[in-house]
């Protein structure tokens, strides 16, 4: 059984215009998003900034009210949950945060930080055992016990954002999704992250959705990929052959701008033109196709879906083939060649 | 930080006297003969001669600053020229009334601010906060002298539910305190509902939430007191103000407070009382500036 299987998922933001004006216009953050999670899985969650990932990952652990869409998480849909059923469920489901400065109340002590989470849901109510849980935390993501006493701001960008894992650890969540937990850390130190991330998963079974703007980060620690734009998914499928083989003309392009370390390397960069387009008023069709360098007529007119172009591999372009259809054309030039 | 204490408690001396050498020059120069309004207007030349002996009337001004200065630094504020009470004492003898009326306008205008800048910035742009607003706005603009008149007319004199002046007792403090909280309590809810919606848009609210505590911890334990930090600077500021003495709602409601004491003096040319209350008021200023200082290091662990 999946861990999390999100089914048609929408998120609209109203745009409010005026002071007393009616909100007639909606940001479509996130249009239409369906995936699932396994239990101990990392699936990685790409896209430029604007595409509304960020938007996903917190709708997924209603941190923001879907519009639509339904989210089953360990076989119950929590989307229209509320008050204290959904803060309940929360134990299940935590969060790590892009900003580790910001994230952290400053007036708390890192020892409140992370009992806080067990005071919530009354995980430790012997006192006691409070301290050693804490105490343990801190441990597994490489802190002691004696900086239990210090405040947020006594810490290093990658010790704060140790010390915001050992929160969400705190309830043992069977899913973290991690906002762009490194992207605010030096490179050294966004390795050791990641490095912690993935031994926590193997010693406690978690799963992560990762969300990130960088492919190279996200190719490492994700079995699968899925690569957003305008609010859509438009390519999913195993991290390693999504990121050698692209099918969607965006994720080559968003893979042509990931530096290689080989001075010789012959190749192409893809450059896009102009900007995401604004999220009010998403193109017709294809929502890439403004941008897209190998766009035809009916990409204007016809929204591709997500099919399945290989066992495991979903693209939405309509100039991608999938197996079957390329062994039928194969097939069809066959026969009619004499 | 001891350093910097020392640093700070140094310029507060300075402000102090800075304070004192401006007052002594501004009543000094203010037009008036001192020496007939000691003795009243039938005095004979001998007694008004004799008075401007004692007060070194005939001495160029600094000379007169010098006198005056010594006296200071002696930690004596002299004596009135109308009572001939010490300053020192007159205003020792009316502090607890000024300090009760605060305190409690304090505690009225704060037990309605905080709800309110606290549901209005949980519920901003609602009709709620946009009401609010508008009332905070008039709050803001109603002139002093004005409202307590205003409030005792109708609910001392007219309705009989307040003591309409004098200081006999609780009582008589409740209406002029609501007055002083009917004209801070609108500053005061937009200046926590700012703050508020500040902290509230900060990242560690998002992740106490994520973490599935509940809304009442986190406005109140992360939310309010984050936000109050920039709000005790402001309070302890206007407490100061307001110990210094209020004058027009004192005067309104004729209760026996610093803000009496400085507008007879006033009145009355009683330079001696002029300078000793702005001095004092002037001194609660820098006190309160000083201990606002010490004590954001106790609120705030970034500065510690």
């Amino acid at each position: 059984m999946n861990l999390l299987e999100i089914q048609n998922l929408k998120v609209h933001f109203p745009v409010p215009r005026g002071l007393f004006g009616r909100a007639r216009e909606f940001v479509r953050a996130v249009d239409g998003v369906s995936l699932t999670i396994a239990p101990g899985e990392t699936v990685g969650l790409v896209g430029e900034s604007g595409c509304g990932k960020t938007t996903l990952g917190r709708a997924v652990i209603k941190l923001i009210e879907p519009t639509a869409g339904r989210i089953i998480f360990e076989g119950e849909d929590i989307a229209r949950l509320k008050g204290a059923e959904l803060r309940a469920r929360r134990r299940r489901f935590q969060m790590i945060f892009q900003d580790p400065y910001g994230s952290l109340d400053p007036r708390l002590t890192v020892g409140d930080i992370i009992g806080e989470a067990l005071d919530i849901h009354r995980l430790t109510p012997q006192p006691g055992a409070r301290r050693q849980r804490i105490e343990a935390l801190l441990k597994d993501v490489g802190l002691d016990w004696s900086q239990a006493e210090r405040y947020p701001h006594e810490f290093s960008g990658g010790q704060r954002q140790r010390i915001g894992i050992a929160r969400a650890l705190a309830v043992e969540p069977r899913l973290i999704v991690c906002d762009e937990p490194v992207s605010a850390l030096d490179v050294s130190v966004q390795a050791q992250i990641i490095n912690l991330l993935q031994d926590l998963q193997h010693e406690h079974g978690i799963a992560y959705l990762f969300v990130a703007h960088d492919l190279a980060v996200v190719e490492h620690i994700s079995r699968r990929i899925l690569v957003m734009y305008l609010g859509r998914i438009v390519e999913a499928g195993p991290a390693k052959t999504v990121c050698r083989s692209p099918q969607h003309p965006y994720t080559q392009a968003l893979l042509s701008a990931v530096p290689v370390v080989d001075p010789d390397s012959k190749r192409k960069r893809i450059l896009l033109k102009g900007d995401v387009p604004s999220p009010i008023h998403p193109p017709a069709g294809c929502p890439f196709h403004p941008r897209c360098p190998v766009a035809e007529p009916r990409c204007q007119t016809e929204t591709p879906p997500l099919r399945e172009t290989q066992p495991g591999r979903w693209t939405a372009c309509h100039l991608v083939k999938a197996e079957n259809e390329l062994r039928a054309e194969t097939h069809r030039r066959d026969s009619l060649s004499p | 930080m001891t350093g910097r204490f020392l640093f700070r408690l140094f310029w507060s001396a300075l402000t102090l006297l800075g304070t004192a050498l401006l007052t002594f020059l501004l009543v000094n120069v203010v037009p008036g003969d001192v020496a007939r309004v000691i003795a009243g207007p039938k005095a004979s030349p001998q007694v008004l001669e004799e008075i401007r002996q004692r007060y070194h009337l005939h001495e160029p001004l600094w000379k007169r600053a010098g006198y005056h200065f010594r006296q200071l630094a002696a930690g004596d504020l002299g004596h009135s020229f109308v009572t001939d009470q010490p300053v020192a004492e007159a205003i020792r003898a009316r502090l607890p009334t000024t300090a009760a009326l605060t305190v409690t306008a304090v505690v009225m205008w704060m037990l309605l601010a905080v709800p309110l800048g606290v549901s209005t910035a949980k519920y901003r742009g609602s009709w709620f906060d946009r009401s609010t607003l508008v009332l905070a706005t008039l709050s803001l603009s109603l002139p002093a002298f004005w409202l307590a008149r205003l409030l005792q007319y109708w609910l001392a004199y007219k309705l009989g539910w307040f003591p309409v002046a004098g200081f006999l007792g609780f009582a008589h403090l409740l209406l002029p305190a609501a007055t002083l909280a009917l004209l801070y309590v609108g500053y005061y809810a937009r200046l926590i509902h700012a703050h508020m919606i500040e902290v509230l848009d900060s990242p560690y609210i998002r992740s106490a939430r994520a973490q599935g505590t509940p809304e009442r911890v986190v406005l109140f334990k992360h939310g309010l007191r984050n936000a109050l930090i920039p709000v005790v600077t402001i309070l302890g500021m206007d407490v100061a103000g307001l110990l210094g003495g209020v004058m027009f709602t004192e005067n309104v409601f004729a209760l026996p407070g610093i803000g009496t004491l400085a507008v007879q003096s006033v009145f009355n040319l009683d330079v001696p009382v002029i300078m000793g209350t702005v001095l004092f008021s002037a001194f609660l200023v820098v006190a309160a500036n000083l201990v606002v200082d010490l004590l954001y290091r106790w609120i705030d662990p970034r500065l510690r």
